[in-house]
C-alpha cells in the first residue's frame, strides 16, 4: 500500500471506528503511523496516568474528541483515599496548548476543579460537548463558566458528579443566544436552578433531545418544560412529586401526551405509585426506563407499568420489584437487552426482595438479554446453570450476592459450577463480576473458558494462589483486574509479571500481598507503577520503615510510559 | 452459643424466659460445624487479621442473628456513592426513638407533642390533632386537606429547610423525614397562606 497516495491511506482508515483497530494500524509502518496520527479525531484515554497529557497532544494534534478515565473502578465504593489523585487540569492546559479544536471531552472519575473547567471554557472555540462522569471537585461556578465562554455548545452531560451548590445562577449564564443546545442533563445536581430561565432556555433550544432535570425541579415547572419540548426523546423528570388531584398533574398528563418522540424516561425521585399513570401513554414507545431512584414505588405498581413497556430495551430497577414483578418483565419485555436491579435496603434490614428465581424468570423470557447487574440476596448453581442455558449472549455479566461468600442455600456448595456454566456458555463475554462463596475452581473455568473476558471483579473469593494464577495464565484479553478480600498473595502476584503489561491495571484490597511483593514486582517490571496505598487509619499503627513481610492493605498497579506520577499524596508509595 | 439440651430443665423448656439479645422468635443458632459463610481457610485467616489490624470483617454466622447487628463493610455491596448517598438511611433513625415534634396552635398558652411515627396517614394525624386542640378551639378543624373554604384554621409544618408548608401535599413517608414542628394557623393568617397558595 506504500503506493497509495496519503490521502487515499486516510481515507481508508475513516472507516476504522474503533480506537484499537487505529492503534493497531499505526504500528504497521512509519509511513501508516504518520497518517493516522494525523488524521485520529478521536482519543480514548483509559488511565489518566499511563501517558502523559503532552505526549497524547503532540502525538494527535488534530484531536477533536478526548475522552479520559482517573481513579481506578473500586474508587466507586469508597475503597480509594478522597486525594488519591486523577486530576484533569493537567489535561486541559495540555489540551489548550496543543490541541486547541477540541470539541469533546469526557471525563470519568477524575477530580475536575472549577479552574479547569474556567480554563476549558475559555480555550477552545469550537466546543461542544462536555461529559462528566462520576466526578467531583467542582461547583456550579464552573458550569456557570461553561454556560458563558462555551458559544455553541451542543451537550452538557454530567452524570452522577458530587458536584458544590454555590447557587442557582449558572442556568441562567447561557446567554439569549445560546439556541445550539441538544443534551442537557444536571440531574445530580442537589440546588435549585432559576426554573424561568430554564424554560426559555428550552424554548429557544429548538434541537433539544435529552433533557435530565434534576431533584428539585417541580411538577409545575416540568409541565410547563414539556410543552416548550414536545420532540424530547430523553427525560429525567425530576422529583415528580405532585398530588394526583392537583392541577400540575392534569396538565403534566396532557404534556406527556405531546411527546411523541419520548423512548427513554428516568427521574422519578419522589413520585407517588399513583402518579406514574400519567406515563402509561408514553411506555409502549419506550426502550429505556430508570425506575432506579425510587424507593417509595413497590413492586405491585411497577407491574402494572411495565405491561405496557412491551419495547423496553433497557430497565433500570429496585429489587422491590421482586421475583414475581421480574416474571412480569420476563414476559413483556421480549427485546430486553440490559437489566439493572439494585438492593432498595442498603442497610441490611433484611427484606429479602429478589433471589435466583427472579433471574432464571428473565432469563427464559428475554432471549437478548446481554447486559446484567443484579443484587439479590441468594444464588443457586442449578439457576446458573439455566441462565447460562437460556441466554448465551451475555457480555456483561455482575451478579452481587449481598452477603459476601454465601453458598448455594439448596445444596450448600459453593458457586463454582454456576459461574463456570455462564463462562463455558456465553463466549462473548466481556465483563465479570463474581460473588458468593467460591474456590479456586471457579478461576480454573474462567482461566480456561472466558477467552474474550476483559474485566474481572472478585471479592471474598477463592483459597489460595491457584486461583488468581489461573486467570492470569489463561484469559489472554483480560485488562483490568480488582480483587479485594481474598487470599491471593506474593506468589500469584510474581508468577506472571510479564501479563500486567498487557493490561491496563490490577487492583488489590485486603489481599494477602506484602510489601515485600510489592517491592519485587515493582523491580521485575520498571514500566509498571506499583502504588502502596495507605489508608490513614492504618498510618497511626505503622511504624516508619514497615517491614517488607507487612500485608499491604491495598495496592493499585498499572502500566505507564509516563514514570512515577509526581502528583500522588503522601499516603500513596510508587515503588 | 449454650446447647438447647441445658435449657430444658425439670420437663420445662426454659429458653422462653432466657434473656438474649436476639429478635423476639428467633432461635440462638448452634454454632455450625463448618462456617457457612467462608471457607473454612479463609475464617481463621480472619481472626488474625482481626486481631493484627483491628478491622471489621464479616461476622461469623453464628453472630450474625439480629440483621442490625450485622458489621458494615467498607465499599459493600458494591454501589456508587452516588446511589448510597441517596438513600439515607431513614429507616434507621425512624426506628430508633419516636419522631417527637411540637405542635402548636395560635392562642393556645401551651404547646403539645406529638409522635408523627404513631400515625399511619394524614387522616389520623388530623383527627390526633383536633382531639388535642379541642378545649382551645371554637369552631373545627377542617377535614379536608387541612383547609377548607369555610373553616378558619390550617395545619401547616415546618419543614428541615424551615419553610412554613401545607400539611397535606407529598407523600406520607416524605411528609415526616421532613417535618420538624406543626402549627396550626387560624384566622387572618390562613388566608394570607391561601392567596400566597394559588397566587
Amino acid at each position: 500500500m506504500t503506493y497509495f497516495p496519503e490521502e487515499v491511506v486516510e481515507h481508508i482508515f475513516d472507516f476504522l471506528s474503533s480506537h484499537r483497530d487505529r492503534n493497531i494500524v499505526s504500528t504497521v509502518c512509519k509511513a501508516w503511523y504518520r497518517v493516522e496520527r494525523l488524521s485520529r479525531r478521536s482519543v480514548f484515554v483509559g488511565n489518566c496516568y499511563a501517558v502523559r497529557p503532552g505526549r497524547v497532544m503532540a502525538r494527535f494534534p488534530g484531536t477533536k474528541c478526548l475522552s479520559v478515565k482517573g481513579k481506578p473502578h473500586f474508587a466507586d465504593f469508597n475503597l480509594v483515599p478522597h486525594d488519591w489523585g486523577g486530576f484533569a487540569l493537567p489535561w486541559i492546559e495540555a489540551a489548550a496548548r496543543g490541541c486547541p479544536g477540541l470539541e469533546e471531552l469526557r471525563l470519568k472519575r477524575m477530580v475536575v476543579s472549577d479552574e479547569s473547567l474556567e480554563l476549558l471554557a475559555r480555550s477552545f472555540p469550537n466546543f461542544k460537548a462536555l461529559v462528566l462522569v462520576s466526578c467531583e471537585g467542582f461547583s456550579t461556578d464552573g458550569l456557570a463558566a461553561i454556560a458563558t465562554h462555551c458559544r455553541g455548545l451542543r451537550e452538557l452531560d454530567l452524570q452522577e458528579n458530587e458536584v458544590e451548590d454555590h447557587g442557582r445562577q449558572w442556568l441562567s449564564c447561557f446567554p439569549d443566544s445560546c439556541t445550539s443546545l441538544e443534551s442537557l442533563n444536571f440531574a445530580c445536581l442537589k440546588g435549585e436552578v432559576n426554573a424561568g430561565a430554564l424554560e426559555r432556555l428550552v424554548a429557544r433550544c429548538v434541537n433539544l433531545r435529552s433533557l435530565k432535570l434534576n431533584r428539585a425541579i417541580s411538577v409545575e415547572s416540568l409541565a410547563r418544560i414539556l410543552v416548550r419540548t414536545p420532540h424530547l426523546v430523553e427525560l429525567g423528570t425530576g422529583s415528580f412529586t405532585v398530588e394526583h388531584r392537583a392541577e400540575a398533574y392534569q396538565r403534566l398528563i396532557h404534556a406527556f401526551r405531546k411527546c411523541k418522540s419520548l423512548k427513554s424516561l428516568s427521574g422519578f425521585w419522589d413520585v407517588a405509585p399513583r402518579c406514574l399513570q400519567s406515563i402509561y401513554s408514553i411506555c409502549p414507545n419506550l426502550t429505556v426506563l430508570n425506575l432506579s431512584y425510587a424507593p417509595a414505588i413497590q413492586g405491585a405498581d411497577l407491574v402494572k407499568l411495565i405491561r405496557h413497556c412491551f419495547k423496553l430495551q433497557k430497565l433500570w430497577v429496585l429489587d422491590c420489584i421482586g421475583d414475581k414483578g421480574l416474571a412480569v418483565v420476563a414476559s413483556t419485555c421480549k427485546e430486553l437487552q440490559e437489566l439493572r436491579v439494585f438492593p432498595s435496603d442498603i442497610y441490611g434490614t433484611g427484606t429479602a426482595a429478589v433471589t435466583e428465581e427472579g433471574l432464571v424468570a428473565i432469563s427464559s423470557g428475554c432471549s437478548k438479554l446481554n447486559s446484567l447487574l443484579y443484587f439479590c440476596h441468594q444464588m443457586t448453581n442449578a439457576a446458573l446453570i439455566t441462565v447460562a442455558k437460556n441466554c448465551p449472549h451475555f457480555t456483561r455479566f455482575r451478579l452481587c450476592i449481598l452477603d459476601p461468600g454465601k453458598p448455594d442455600p439448596d445444596t450448600n456448595q459453593p458457586l463454582d459450577e454456576g459461574f463456570g456454566a455462564i463462562v463455558r456458555s456465553c463466549n462473548d463475554l466481556r465483563r465479570l463480576s463474581l460473588s458468593g462463596l467460591l474456590t479456586d475452581t471457579v478461576f480454573l473455568y474462567i482461566g480456561e473458558y472466558a477467552a474474550r473476558l476483559e474485566m474481572l471483579s472478585i471479592a471474598f473469593a477463592g483459597d489460595s494462589d491457584k486461583g488468581m494464577v489461573y486467570v492470569l495464565n489463561g484469559c489472554k484479553n483480560l485488562r483490568k483486574l480488582e480483587i479485594r478480600d481474598s487470599p491471593f498473595g506474593d506468589a500469584a502476584l510474581l508468577e506472571n509479571v510479564g501479563k500486567y503489561e498487557t493490561m491496563r491495571s490490577l487492583w488489590m484490597s485486603s489481599c494477602d500481598v506484602t510489601l515485600g511483593g510489592c517491592k519485587a514486582l515493582a523491580a521485575k517490571m520498571p514500566r509498571l507503577n506499583v502504588e502502596v496505598i495507605n489508608d490513614r487509619v492504618e498510618s497511626d499503627e505503622m511504624e516508619e520503615n514497615p517491614s517488607d513481610m507487612h500485608k499491604v492493605e491495598k495496592m493499585y498497579v498499572y502500566r505507564t510510559l509516563a514514570g512515577a506520577r509526581n502528583d500522588a499524596p503522601e499516603f500513596v508509595d510508587i515503588l | 452459643m449454650e446447647a438447647a439440651a441445658r435449657y430444658v430443665k425439670d420437663g420445662a423448656d426454659l429458653r422462653d424466659t432466657e434473656l438474649r439479645l436476639g429478635l423476639p422468635g428467633s432461635e440462638a443458632p448452634e454454632k455450625p460445624a463448618v462456617p457457612s459463610t467462608r471457607g473454612g481457610k479463609r475464617a481463621l485467616q480472619e481472626d488474625d487479621d482481626m486481631e493484627s489490624r483491628g478491622k471489621s470483617r464479616p461476622l461469623e454466622a453464628d453472630s450474625a442473628e439480629a440483621p442490625a447487628a450485622k458489621a458494615q463493610i467498607v465499599g459493600w455491596p458494591p454501589i456508587r456513592s452516588y446511589r448510597r448517598n441517596s438513600f439515607p438511611p431513614r429507616k434507621a433513625e425512624a426506628e430508633a426513638a419516636g419522631l417527637y415534634v411540637k405542635v402548636s396552635m395560635d392562642g393556645a398558652p401551651y404547646l403539645r407533642k406529638i409522635d408523627l411515627k404513631v400515625y399511619k396517614g394524614y387522616k389520623e394525624l388530623k383527627e390526633a390533632m383536633e382531639n388535642m386542640f379541642d378545649c382551645f378551639t371554637q369552631g373545627e378543624v377542617s377535614r379536608k386537606d387541612g383547609c377548607s373554604s369555610g373553616s378558619e384554621s390550617a395545619i401547616t409544618y415546618e419543614d428541615k429547610d424551615g419553610d412554613l408548608m401545607l400539611v397535606g401535599d407529598v407523600p406520607w413517608e416524605m411528609f415526616i423525614s421532613s417535618c420538624r414542628r406543626l402549627r396550626i394557623l387560624k384566622g387572618c393568617e390562613v388566608r394570607v397562606l391561601r392567596t400566597r397558595q394559588y397566587s
